[in-house]
């Protein structure tokens, strides 16, 4: 496997987990766009990765990442800003088709809310908060936190927290559904680890296409979603491993997967 | 007094002292003592040097509550304040921190306990109280709701039937008694008081600071989960009592040292 070195990640590997770390503490991790760029880089080099079946995303205990590197931006205008297209690195974030876990401990705000809600499931320690402080600068969320808060807490929950600009703790971001688990803030990772192992257990073909079917609820309308769902549903009937699955399950034995 | 004194600290031993100093009102709390505590609590949390904490009063009280004399709630020319608002950002953050802060602390009641100064030493892990203390549910007396966290911490500690009646009676629950509801650890002679939380405290600082942080994380989340949730909701009850008739009664009443006529409005 080809190895990155990068400033401002860094990335490891457990099993078939693959991890990274938002690695700016000086500034919380903030997300500038070269850390952006690092992080898209790792994410693609763990997709493409055969080794690695999950990927978990984490941060510091004291920040996951407190927001957008707002000295990169105060200068801009509405056409340098365009211009840059800084969010075409987002938009690969949402193209990796291996699970992402978010494991988030301390400040999730902004940008940072705004990555966490990009991946696929999330485990907050207790100290995790949770926000979209961006009304208090002026501007609003500019990199998906519009769209996924409002599909994860509802309408009226999202006007709430986007308009306010307020944060939300970890247990009422767990009650609102926006957080799979919450444990005290030694096992946060460990915890992640544990949800990462289990899904890394199953056939990665049938992960990869049920996740791509999960979003596809997300991404398009309900009738959209429904019938990528049942494509990709049928597809699965070419797989070795649906077969092995299904033959193991009426064989009340333990399956094995082969990804094929 | 000089601002400066109304609080003091000190850090010995691992032991972090607070003590609230305004023994002429009973170091009752203004807005500035209730900033100045909360500080303190911050800074103990952040401190490594500090792995217990005691807090006690200076003269003859611990605490006698909220200075009704005092800028924030006094009625002048009929504007009546936001007591909602008062709560919000003075005295929960104080209940608040007390609560979630993964260090032992220790209230040395040192004399009388009433209304927020109550709910202070019912917010902490332990309370040592000189022999003679009370602690008074005095909100009632003048036409307001308990807070501070009172009417969650109380009715836990001593049974929600003791509980409510003391705080409609605002009658004195006196240091004998609490001893054996079980809301007090001890009662100690007056002078030996601050040797008592000081041994304790030291003796905590020692011990395996971080299983009795995990220990305290757990007690919370069994006893006191809810508690934020109530503490805003006590907020909201004292807005709406602060804007009463009787509140003002009670208040005029209390500054003019005569008994409040009462209305119910």
């Amino acid at each position: 496997m080809m190895t990155l070195t990068y400033k401002n990640i860094l990335t490891s590997t457990e099993d078939q987990i693959g991890i990274v770390t938002l690695n700016r503490p000086t500034v919380l991790n903030a997300l500038s766009h070269d850390l952006m760029d690092e992080l898209v880089k790792a994410l693609e080099e763990f997709d493409r990765d055969d080794n690695i079946r999950v990927i978990i995303l984490t941060g510091s205990e004291r920040a996951f990442a407190a927001g957008a590197d707002i000295k990169e931006m105060s200068d801009e205008t509405t056409i340098s800003i365009m211009n840059k297209d800084r969010f075409a690195t987002w938009d690969r974030v949402r193209c990796i088709k291996k699970p992402i876990i978010a494991a988030v401990s301390g400040f999730a705000l902004g940008g940072g809310c705004e990555l966490v809600m990009t991946c696929d499931m999330i485990v907050a320690s207790e100290t995790a908060q949770f926000g979209q402080p961006e009304i208090n600068i002026g501007v609003i969320p500019g990199a998906g936190g519009t769209q996924r808060l409002t599909r994860v807490v509802g309408k009226h929950k999202a006007m709430e927290i986007i308009l306010t600009g307020r944060s939300i703790t970890a247990h009422e971001a767990h009650a609102m559904g926006l957080v799979n688990r919450v444990v005290p803030v030694e096992l946060y990772l460990d915890e992640a680890k544990a949800l990462a192992k289990e899904i890394a257990k199953k056939s990665p073909v049938a992960v990869k296409l049920a996740k791509e079917a999960i979003l596809k609820a997300f991404d398009g309308s309900l009738i959209e979603g429904l019938e990528f769902e049942r494509k990709n549903f049928y597809m699965l009937f070419s797989s070795e491993d649906q077969k092995e699955g299904m033959r193991a399950f009426l064989e009340k034995r333990q399956a094995t997967f082969t990804g094929r | 007094m000089a601002e400066e004194t109304i609080l003091l600290t000190e850090v010995k031993n691992g032991v972090g002292i607070i003590t609230l100093n305004r023994p002429d009102k009973l170091n009752s709390f203004t807005d500035e003592l209730t900033f100045r505590l909360q500080d303190a609590l911050k800074e103990m949390e952040k401190s490594k040097d500090v792995k217990a904490i005691v807090i006690t009063g200076a003269g003859r009280g611990f605490c006698a509550g909220q200075d009704l004399q005092s800028r924030s709630i006094s009625h002048e020319e009929g504007v009546r304040p936001s007591l909602g608002d008062s709560i919000r950002r003075r005295y929960n953050p104080i209940i608040t921190k007390i609560r979630r802060m993964e260090k032992p602390i220790i209230a040395a009641v040192n004399g009388v306990a009433a209304g927020a100064g109550a709910s202070l030493a019912f917010a902490c892990d332990y309370r040592i109280v000189a022999e003679g203390v009370s602690f008074i549910q005095s909100f009632t007396k003048v036409g307001l709701v308990p807070d501070s966290g009172a009417t969650f911490l109380l009715p836990r500690l001593i049974g929600a039937t003791r509980a409510f009646d003391l705080m409609l009676s605002a009658d004195k629950l006196e240091a004998k008694e609490a001893l054996e509801l079980g809301a007090i650890n001890k009662i100690v002679a007056a002078d030996a008081l601050m040797k008592e939380a000081i041994e304790l405290a030291e003796k905590l600082a020692k011990g395996p600071t971080k299983a009795f942080a995990l220990t305290k994380r757990a007690v919370n989340r069994s006893m006191f989960s809810d508690l934020e949730e109530l503490l805003e909701y006590e907020a909201q009850l004292q807005e709406i009592a602060g804007r009463s008739d009787d509140f003002a009664e009670g208040v005029k009443a209390f500054v003019e040292k005569r008994t409040p006529a009462y209305t119910g409005k």
